[in-house]
């Protein structure tokens, strides 16, 4: 078992590795400065140039703006919004809220009843990628999944600053 | 009168009350357990501290594997459902068995239960003296763990407590099981010991012994797991004294103090490791479908939807705080759960992935702080509320748990961590009547625990072999575990395809059994499970794990059949196209109640029991078409789903195995992308469009229900609810009372 290197990273990012390999990662130490190494090689891996602060979701990263803003964006290049606020009001939608529509995915009857519970596909409007779904019930709110304290990650867990910042927000939902 | 002089039993003089008030006022004010700020052992003597802790830890774990053997319960022989653990005088544990680590802390809860409650003065605490517990109200998840508990006194001082918990397979409810379900509060889910004296001596009172006899349908399975709690409890006694007849009394308490501290220091460092600061959302629901339900009263004949929006905070300092606001009232039926229950289920998830499971123990609990609504199922303040299957809840509630750590991992980095969730330990075979010995049998069927682990970060999930409350879970073999106590003959046991969730690594696949009555007299069945809804959810775009269905048939040919040498059904594998309804002439009941009350079946009848897969991780159509390949050939997926879900287009050979078209599937997958343009609109227009049904409330009223409950109970939730919406603060829809029975 050992620590893994940038080159087993990007094969754990890409779903390429061995499970004796992974098997190795799992049972090592969680080593320092795996978050420097990820992050190296997630930047090496996109086709745009701002910096990466944090890897949010597959797909989706916070990366620092030349304006100043930090916002999330699709590998594909889409940008959604400034990261504290939810990045799924500014995605596509298809909500399957019949059975037909279920049984699209599940053999009848194993997906959810429609009268109880309906399925979210939030899509990014760039790549049509399929990067979040929701099993709620009607009428939910939209789930914001996770808000990140970057500054207190950055300046008290990692202890480093970030560059200065530039907020442009609008109302996230819950 | 003749007033005996009160000996203490606590450190230095004090009594176990005041030992008790001073440690948490000790970490209270320091924030360190036991106040200590320096590990003076554990860094200066590292290897004295690490010798105490691998001999503790070690005597916990070798008393569990010999104990288990004295019980004749394929529950606590086979799957191992049994703990042990050691505790401060306080109450706090120290260490842990391997088990069922729910009970980290429950046990906690009922040692300071007797020492608030002044058990020091009456009945005492004595060398010898043996208690008992399974009042959830005291400290358990439900009442078929039942707790025995002895002190370890060393020159007059109560050193530590000893405990061991064993699962039970009945306990004389209205429904059978361990966790029965059926019963609609504690007046009738069956056994109840309040924590006791029930022995003296190292032996159980003569006057105890015929509890379990008129209280369980299994009397002589409770008193051989007393007996191997018993035994464990006091091979770990005589353990501890070797322990410090070896290093010394002195060592031993500090150690004590120390490892608890360092725990949750341990804790707190894992936690800045591996995850971030933030909020983290991560609700589930789940569905009690007993609308006109004719075996109940009319306060639980409703369907109810139960939402558990779990959220997580993770602090800077490292601490977490965990908060269930906007949960839903308890109800009547056995599924609510104490705020004790909770706190183990947190624990039980943790030991399996961000905690030391080696070194787990209470420090844990102190870095954790946790929030359950008054009313709620989480919290229901109200000792009527039934508690005997608090699982149900529990284990769909808490599945945002792998969720939330799954989003710090990712944003870390450590992918390897990542679990999209878990299946449900369900279908869940309960039963009761004469078996083939003509004996009273009550069925607990485990093979539950073959349910399907959620997708890894860079791997498939686990298939059929997991269960969230006891990682070690083991199926159970067919003939001499359950074909012994039921009488239900297997006609076959196989992976359930489409049972994990659909994704880049779809989610562990989930298994199913045909049982076919055979020799049972009077004999009644259960479906306990999830049929209305998912009760996980997918990570990063992929699905959820499958949601339970109910497939019975009475008066079935099936004898006839065997009589002819005909084929009989193996599987019911794809339930569109089931070979179960080819094969079998009968009644068939087909449908997605599958929580049921229990239910009667004649010889020859079929219950099949479908065991859930779990929740998937990605975009289905990034799976690697050479998964899906293998998937279609190992008979993991129904063939029919491979190109609407996965974009995979595959054809057979002539001799049947699949292989795929790489180039059909590029373009497939391109197409599938130019669909989901098309059907997708924007997510705000979408919003506009669905507020006036939220704002009328044109739900089902079992929806709308769940929506004023959590509004009722959780006013920051119900804020934040109406202002998604844009509802009025007053007088909407869901600011109408909540009736307690029938419709609100």
């Amino acid at each position: 078992m050992s620590e893994p290197t940038k080159e087993v990273l990007r094969r754990m990012i890409e779903g390429r590795s061995s499970w004796d390999e992974l098997l190795g990662v799992m049972r090592a130490e969680k080593e320092p400065d795996r978050f420097r190494k990820y992050l190296e090689v997630l930047q090496e891996r996109v086709q745009w140039h701002e910096r990466i602060l944090l890897p949010l979701a597959e797909h989706l990263y916070i990366v620092q703006k030349a304006d100043g803003g930090r916002i999330v964006k699709c590998d594909c290049g889409h940008e959604f919004c400034d990261y504290r606020d939810n990045w799924k009001l500014d995605a596509l939608i298809n909500v399957r809220n019949t059975d037909a529509a279920i049984n699209e995915i599940y053999p009848r009857p194993m997906g959810c009843n429609s009268e109880w519970m309906e399925l979210r596909e939030y899509l990014c409007p760039g790549c049509q990628t399929q990067l979040d779904v929701e099993a709620v019930p009607p009428g939910y709110p939209v789930v914001f999944n996770f808000l990140p304290d970057l500054e207190a990650f950055y300046r008290h867990w990692l202890g480093e600053a970030l560059e200065p910042e530039v907020r442009a927000s609008r109302a996230g939902g819950l | 009168m003749h007033m005996k002089a009160k000996v203490s039993i606590g450190w230095d003089g004090a009594s176990l009350k005041d030992m008790l008030a001073r440690s948490e006022q000790l970490f209270a004010d320091t924030g360190h357990y036991y106040g200590l700020r320096e590990l003076t052992m554990k860094e200066r003597t590292p290897l004295l501290f690490e010798r105490l802790y691998l001999k503790l830890r070690g005597a916990l774990v070798s008393a569990r594997e010999i104990a288990r053997n004295i019980s004749a319960s394929p529950i606590v022989k086979e799957l191992g459902e049994l703990c042990f653990t050691v505790f401060t005088p306080e109450g706090d544990s120290v260490a842990l068995s391997t088990g069922i680590i729910v009970h980290v802390h429950t046990m906690s809860d009922v040692v300071k239960y007797m020492i608030k409650g002044d058990f020091e003065d009456n009945p005492g605490f004595k060398p010898g003296d043996i208690f008992c517990n399974n009042d959830v109200l005291a400290g358990n998840v439900h009442n078929c763990d039942i707790h025995t508990i002895i002190p370890f006194f060393r020159e007059g001082e109560l050193v530590s407590w000893i405990a061991g918990v064993t699962h039970v397979p009945d306990v004389g409810a209205r429904t059978p099981g361990s966790s029965p379900v059926g019963p609609m509060s504690t007046y009738d889910q069956g056994l109840t010991i309040p924590p006791q004296k029930i022995g003296e001596n190292d032996e159980v009172f003569r006057s105890f012994k015929d509890t379990y006899k008129r209280t369980s349908r299994t009397p002589l399975l409770l008193e051989l797991d007393e007996k191997t709690r018993l035994a464990g409890c006091i091979m770990i006694r005589d353990a501890i004294g070797h322990l410090i007849e070896e290093e010394g009394i002195a060592a031993y308490k500090q150690f004590m103090r120390e490892a608890i501290e360092n725990g949750r220091r341990s804790f707190i460092c894992r936690v800045k490791r591996m995850l971030v600061p933030g909020r983290y959302r991560v609700p589930s629901f789940c569905d009690v479908p007993w609308k006109d339900e004719k075996g109940h009263l009319p306060q639980a004949a409703r369907n109810s939807l139960v939402n558990s929006p779990l959220e997580v905070t993770v602090n800077v300092d490292g601490t977490l705080r965990t908060t269930l606001d906007g949960a839903s009232a308890w109800g009547y039926h056995s599924m609510n759960c104490s705020p004790s229950a909770l706190q183990g289920g947190m624990w039980v998830m943790m030991t399996q992935s961000l905690a030391d499971a080696e070194s787990i123990n209470d420090g844990c609990y102190f870095a954790l702080d946790q929030h359950f609504p008054l009313g709620s199922w989480s919290n229901p303040g109200n000792p009527e509320a039934g508690t005997a299957h608090a699982w149900h809840f529990l284990w769909s509630g808490l599945n945002g748990l792998f969720r939330f750590l799954s989003h710090g991992y990712y944003a870390r980095g450590f992918l390897e961590e990542i679990v999209a969730g878990y299946g449900t330990t369900t279908n869940i075979l309960y039963g009761s009547g004469l078996n083939m010995f003509g004996e009273p049998f009550s069925a607990t069927n485990m093979e539950m625990t073959g349910a399907g682990l959620g997708a890894r970060g860079c791997w498939d999930g686990l298939d059929h072999a997991y269960a969230m409350w006891n990682p070690e879970s083991d199926i159970g073999d067919i003939e001499t575990s359950w074909e012994l106590w039921e009488p239900m003959l297997y006609l076959g046991r196989t992976v359930k395809p489409n049972t994990g969730g659909a994704g880049k690594f779809r989610g562990g696949n989930g298994m199913e059994s045909v049982r076919l009555v055979w020799k049972s007299q009077n004999a009644v069945f259960q479906h306990v499970g999830h049929g209305m809804v998912f009760v996980n959810c997918g990570l990063f775009g992929a699905y959820p794990s499958n949601t339970g269905y109910r497939r019975s048939v009475h008066n079935t040919n099936a004898f006839a059949l065997i009589k002819e040498r005909k084929p009989l059904p193996s599987s019911d594998r794809d339930p569109e196209d089931s070979e179960i309804e080819r094969l079998i002439a009968g009644d068939h009941v087909v449908d997605d109640k599958a929580l049921t009350l229990p239910e009667p079946y004649e010889d020859g009848d079929i219950y099949v029991s479908v065991i859930q897969g779990g929740p998937g991780l990605g975009d289905p159509i990034e799976r690697s078409p050479r998964l899906v390949e293998k998937d279609l050939n190992d008979g993991q997926v129904l063939p029919r789903f491979v190109e609407p879900v996965y974009g995979v287009v595959a054809r057979q050979d002539a001799k049947g195995k699949w292989q795929v078209d790489e180039q059909a599937t590029r373009q497939r997958r391109e197409q599938i992308r130019r669909d989901r343009r098309t059907r997708a609109i924007p997510v705000r227009q979408w919003l506009a469009q669905e507020r006036e049904r939220v704002v009328s409330g044109r739900f089902p009223e079992w929806v709308v229900r769940m929506y004023r409950e959590s509004i009722a109970l959780s006013t920051d939730w119900g804020r934040d609810f109406k202002s998604f919406w844009n509802i009025p603060a007053e007088g909407s829809v869901y600011d109408r009372p909540v009736a307690r029975s029938g419709k609100s």
